[in-house]
C-alpha cells in the first residue's frame, strides 16, 4: 500500500516535508495504526502518539486523508491511497504526527472539567433520577482526542479565546449534570463574544467526532440556557 | 489575556438571529410585492411606495439588515483583524456605512411622497 506521511524533524533544521513509503500489508482487518506501527518498525525515527489501540484513549487521532481520525479505529481497506498521514491541523507540530495538545488542554481546563458541589458529602453516592442521567448521554463519552477542535476554523483563527467544540461540549456536560451546583458561574464563564460565540455552526466537529458525538448539538443547548436566563 | 466576562455575545447572537427572522419573512414578501406589480414608469414606482405600511416595513427590514450586517461584519473584523487601532477605524467605518445607507433609505422612500 502507498502511503504518503509528514514527516518533522526540528533538531534536523529542515522543514517539514512528506515522505512517500510503500508499505507491504493486507488491509483486510487491518487498521491504519497497525500500518503506521508497521512502518515504525522498518524506520524507528517515525513519531507518532498511541496507547490503546482500540479507540477509548484518544492519542493517535491524526489527519488522515485530510480529515481528522483516531489512527487505531481507521480501517486501512477504507482509505484511497495514497494514504496521506498528517498531525491534527492547528495546533504546534513537536515532532512527525505529534502535535503540542496545550492549547486545547487549555481550553478544556477553563471549562472547570469537574464536578462543583459544595454540599457535604451524603453517606452515598449523590444518586440522579434515570431522566436527569439521561442528560449526560452523548456530552460523557467525549475521549478528548481533540479531532473535533482541531477541524473548527473558528479554533484555528482564535485557540486562545474560543474554547473549541470539545471543550463546549464538556462545559455543556457539567451544565446539564443534576449534581453540580456551578451553573450559573459555568454560563458567566462563556457569556462573552469569542468563548462560545465565535461558534458559527460550521460542523466540522459533527463531521469530525470518532464517538458519533454532536458538539454543535450541545453548543445549541448552551446557547439556549444563556438565551433563557435572558430573556 | 482572559478576554471572558464582557457579558455581551448572547446580545448580539440573539439580535443576529431576530433580524435573519424578520429578513427571511419581509424580503420574500417585498420580493412578491414588486413582482406583483412590476411598474415600468415613475408614476408607477410612487403607487407602489404610497402605502405608508410599505415604507414603514422597508425602513424596519432596512434596520434589521443593517443590524445583522453590523454583527456580521463585527465577528469577521474579531477573526481576522488585530490591531486594535484598525479594527476600531473598520467598526467605525461599518457603522458609519450603515447608518448613512439607512438616513439615504428614508429620504428616499418619504422624498417621493
Amino acid at each position: 500500500m502507498k502511503f504518503r506521511l509528514y514527516r518533522f524533524h526540528p533538531e534536523s533544521g529542515e522543514k517539514p516535508f512528506m515522505q512517500d513509503i510503500e508499505l507491504d500489508i493486507e488491509p483486510a482487518g487491518k487498521m491504519l495504526l497497525d500500518a503506521l506501527l508497521a512502518i515504525k518498525a522498518q524506520d524507528e525515527t517515525l513519531s507518532l502518539r498511541r496507547s490503546c489501540r482500540e479507540g477509548v484513549c484518544g492519542s493517535d487521532a491524526v489527519n488522515v486523508n485530510g480529515k481528522n481520525r483516531l489512527a487505531c479505529i481507521t480501517p486501512l481497506s477504507e482509505l484511497k491511497q495514497p494514504i496521506e498521514v498528517r498531525p491534527l491541523p492547528g495546533l504546534p507540530v513537536i515532532r512527525d504526527l505529534i502535535v503540542d495538545m496545550e492549547p486545547f488542554y487549555k481550553q478544556y481546563r477553563s471549562i472547570k472539567p469537574y464536578l462543583i458541589n459544595d454540599a457535604p458529602e451524603p453517606e452515598v453516592e449523590r444518586l440522579q433520577s434515570p431522566a436527569d442521567r439521561a442528560l449526560l448521554d452523548g456530552a460523557y463519552e467525549c475521549i478528548l482526542c481533540g479531532c473535533c477542535t482541531t477541524a473548527c476554523p473558528s479554533f484555528w483563527w482564535n485557540p486562545d479565546t474560543f474554547v473549541g467544540p470539545a471543550g463546549l461540549l464538556q462545559a455543556y456536560r457539567f451544565i446539564a449534570d443534576s449534581r453540580d451546583e456551578a451553573t450559573a458561574e459555568r454560563l458567566d464563564n462563556l457569556e462573552d463574544p469569542y468563548r462560545l460565540y465565535r461558534c458559527r455552526g460550521i460542523m466540522n466537529c459533527v463531521d469530525a467526532c470518532p464517538k458519533g458525538l454532536n458538539p454543535t448539538e450541545a453548543i445549541g443547548r448552551i446557547k439556549s440556557l444563556l438565551v433563557k436566563r435572558r430573556v | 489575556m482572559n478576554a471572558s466576562g464582557a457579558h455581551t455575545g448572547t446580545g448580539s447572537w440573539l439580535i443576529q438571529r431576530a433580524t435573519a427572522g424578520v429578513l427571511a419573512l419581509v424580503l420574500p414578501g417585498l420580493l412578491v410585492y414588486f413582482l406583483i406589480a412590476l411598474p415600468v414608469d415613475f408614476a408607477g414606482w410612487r403607487v407602489l411606495f404610497a402605502p405608508l405600511w410599505l415604507r414603514v416595513s422597508m425602513l424596519l427590514a432596512g434596520l434589521a439588515l443593517a443590524l445583522h450586517a453590523w454583527i456580521g461584519m463585527r465577528d469577521i473584523f474579531m477573526d481576522y483583524v488585530r490591531p486594535v487601532g484598525l479594527r476600531l477605524a473598520l467598526y467605525l467605518a461599518v457603522i458609519g456605512t450603515l447608518a448613512a445607507t439607512l438616513v439615504w433609505l428614508a429620504a428616499v422612500l418619504w422624498g417621493v411622497a
